[in-house]
């Protein structure tokens, strides 16, 4: 088993008093893909945007490379290697396909043709439309800018909240294959779907979330064979 | 015809010239507006701060040259001093609590002016270039007059340029859109909103040493017809739209002046037009002729 490059312990997060996480704790292990999933309003986003240091947790630590990173400003979590797809893609509308990229990699002051190229190579369309608005991309092609920018920051975690959501069926699976892609090229992902099918043939850990707390864990063929998840999050 | 406008070329030309002045103060507006969706009432009232810093620091005995770089310093400093003190602490607050606090600030800035000027006005210091006296066209008038459309002009296409074609400007139009995913972009949110402040407190600065050295005296409520107008303009063009403000500006700055040829029973409408002309925009188009569809920031 490779060594842990993000460790969650006794997480928690409140929104004016209402405990959203309940204080979660687990592993991700470097180079895997790991999958949380959940019914809505479990906390899977909740959760993520306290590690991208988007909400301040009210409990509990995130570990980062061994370094403690609770709390910190989004800038610095982003610095450390760390950077989030987020829920409904949020590209930026009115700038043109290249300034998302661009801006994916805002922090970086090096030459960035490699990581435009790879990304180019992982999402054709992309470049295509590379001087296109973003806001006139089909949500599927946004898809892909979203993640696409996220990796111009060249991160060691890619956190993905729901990448398939409101996606065709052909398109979802193409977004899954990138994941892997991905994850072969070294970067360790952190899967948060609803889509638990996908996710879990994805995934080599699965977490199961309910209302704040973790309720099941296990690698994603011990989980898609679970019959509690079957029936919970597979429907059959 | 052309005789008519000969005769009241010099109509026209003051109207450019002052129409330059209300576009480099309605730039101020419209960036903050387009970044934090804060109508800054503050702006005009920094606008007469720039211009007594100026009639300051020559009464000092300071040289003209470096009154005039610390015109453009102070009113920066000043800007970004109160987007930090005033607004900053209340960006999550409603937006009405930020509003207010422009309010505020617009008051002090006039009543800390009444303090150190005891009302009385001040003359503006001569620049001696800008105040050089030309015949144009049989028209006699201050170098100023000529100087601020050519200036504004340069200064609002390095501004585009800046906005569309660099990394900062790049930022800016990301948080201006979405705080929270320019933080995940690893942006820094504070500092491009104080960079805006930055660039809308030098222009508004350049703006006053043009303006005074037309207008020649300050007092403490100096800035409130010029930032009244520009924020007309701001609103005419679209607020949150450069281009948009600049046209307003000019369009504002030329019919006010335009009116006065009419015959002297017409000028005293210069002001009332303006605010005609907001009257009709917001009833007619209240997004400007360039604004975005009024969506709310989500
Ligand atoms: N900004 C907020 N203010 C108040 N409550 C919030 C906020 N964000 C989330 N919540 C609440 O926290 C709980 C968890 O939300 P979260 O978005 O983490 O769920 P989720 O598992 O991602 O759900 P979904 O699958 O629907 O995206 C929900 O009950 C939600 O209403
Ligand atoms: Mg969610």
């Amino acid at each position: 088993m490779s060594e842990t490059i993000l460790k969650i312990n006794d997480l928690k997060v409140n929104y004016g008093g209402i405990e959203a996480v309940k204080g979660i704790s687990f592993d991700v292990p470097a180079g895997q893909i790991v999958t949380l999933i959940g019914a809505n309003g479990a906390g899977k986003s909740s959760t993520l945007r306290a590690i991208a240091g988007l909400v301040k947790p009210s409990g509990g630590s995130i570990e980062f490379e061994g370094e403690n990173i609770t709390g910190l400003d989004p800038t610095s979590i982003v610095t450390k290697g760390i950077t989030l797809v987020p829920e409904g893609r949020k590209i930026f509308p009115d700038l043109t396909v290249l300034e998302n990229l661009k801006i994916g990699a805002y922090l970086r002051k090096d030459d960035l043709t490699d990581d435009l190229n790879w990304v180019y190579d992982l999402f054709p369309r992309l470049k295509e439309r590379s001087w296109q608005e973003g806001g006139t991309l089909s949500g599927g092609e946004q898809q892909m800018l979203a993640v696409g920018r996220a990796l111009m920051s060249r991160p060691k975690v890619i956190m993905m909240d729901e990448p398939s959501l409101g996606l065709a069926p052909i398109i979802v699976r193409g977004i899954f294959d990138i994941i892997k892609e991905i994850n072969k090229r070294g970067v360790t992902v952190l899967l948060i779907e609803q889509n638990a099918n996908m996710a879990l043939k994805t995934a080599h850990i699965g977490y199961v979330l309910e209302t704040g707390r973790l309720t099941m864990s296990g690698s994603g063929e011990e989980l898609l064979a679970n019959e509690q998840v079957k029936a919970a999050y597979l429907g059959t | 015809m052309i005789e008519f406008l000969h005769e009241n070329f010099r109509y026209l030309l003051s109207g450019i010239s002052v129409g330059g002045q209300y576009a480099l103060i309605a730039i101020g507006y419209t960036m903050v507006y387009g970044i934090l969706r804060l109508i800054n009432f503050a702006h005009g009232d920094v606008f007469m701060v720039a211009g007594l810093i100026m009639v300051y620091a020559i009464a000092g005995g300071l040289p003209m040259w470096l009154s005039i770089i610390l015109v453009i310093v102070l009113t920066v400093v000043l800007g970004v001093a109160i987007e930090r003190v005033a607004y900053k602490p209340l960006r999550s607050s409603p937006r009405m609590s930020v509003m207010i606090s422009a309010i505020g600030v617009s008051y002090l800035l006039q009543n800390c002016a009444l303090y150190f000027t005891g009302g009385l006005p001040r003359s503006y210091p001569a620049i001696p270039f800008l105040s050089k006296q030309i015949t144009i066209w049989g028209a006699t008038t201050k170098m100023v007059t000529l100087i601020t459309p050519i200036l504004t002009l340069v200064l609002v296409l390095a501004l585009v340029f800046l906005i569309n074609h660099t990394k900062i400007g790049m930022a800016m139009r990301a948080v201006a859109k979405d705080f929270e995913t320019s933080q995940l972009m690893g942006i820094k949110i504070n500092s491009v909103i104080s960079f805006t402040f930055v660039i809308g407190c030098f222009l508004a600065a350049i703006g006053s040493l043009l303006y005074f050295s037309n207008y020649t005296t300050v007092v403490p409520t100096s800035g409130a017809m010029p930032g009244l107008k520009a924020f007309v303009a701001a609103v005419f063009g679209g607020i949150g739209s450069i281009p948009g403000a600049v046209i307003g500006a000019f369009i504002i700055g030329i019919c006010e002046n335009i009116i006065k040829a009419f015959g002297q029973s017409w000028t005293v409408f210069s002001d009332a037009f303006t605010f005609v002309l907001l009257i009709i925009i917001l009833l007619v188009k209240p997004t400007g002729i360039f604004g975005e569809k009024a969506t709310d920031k989500v």
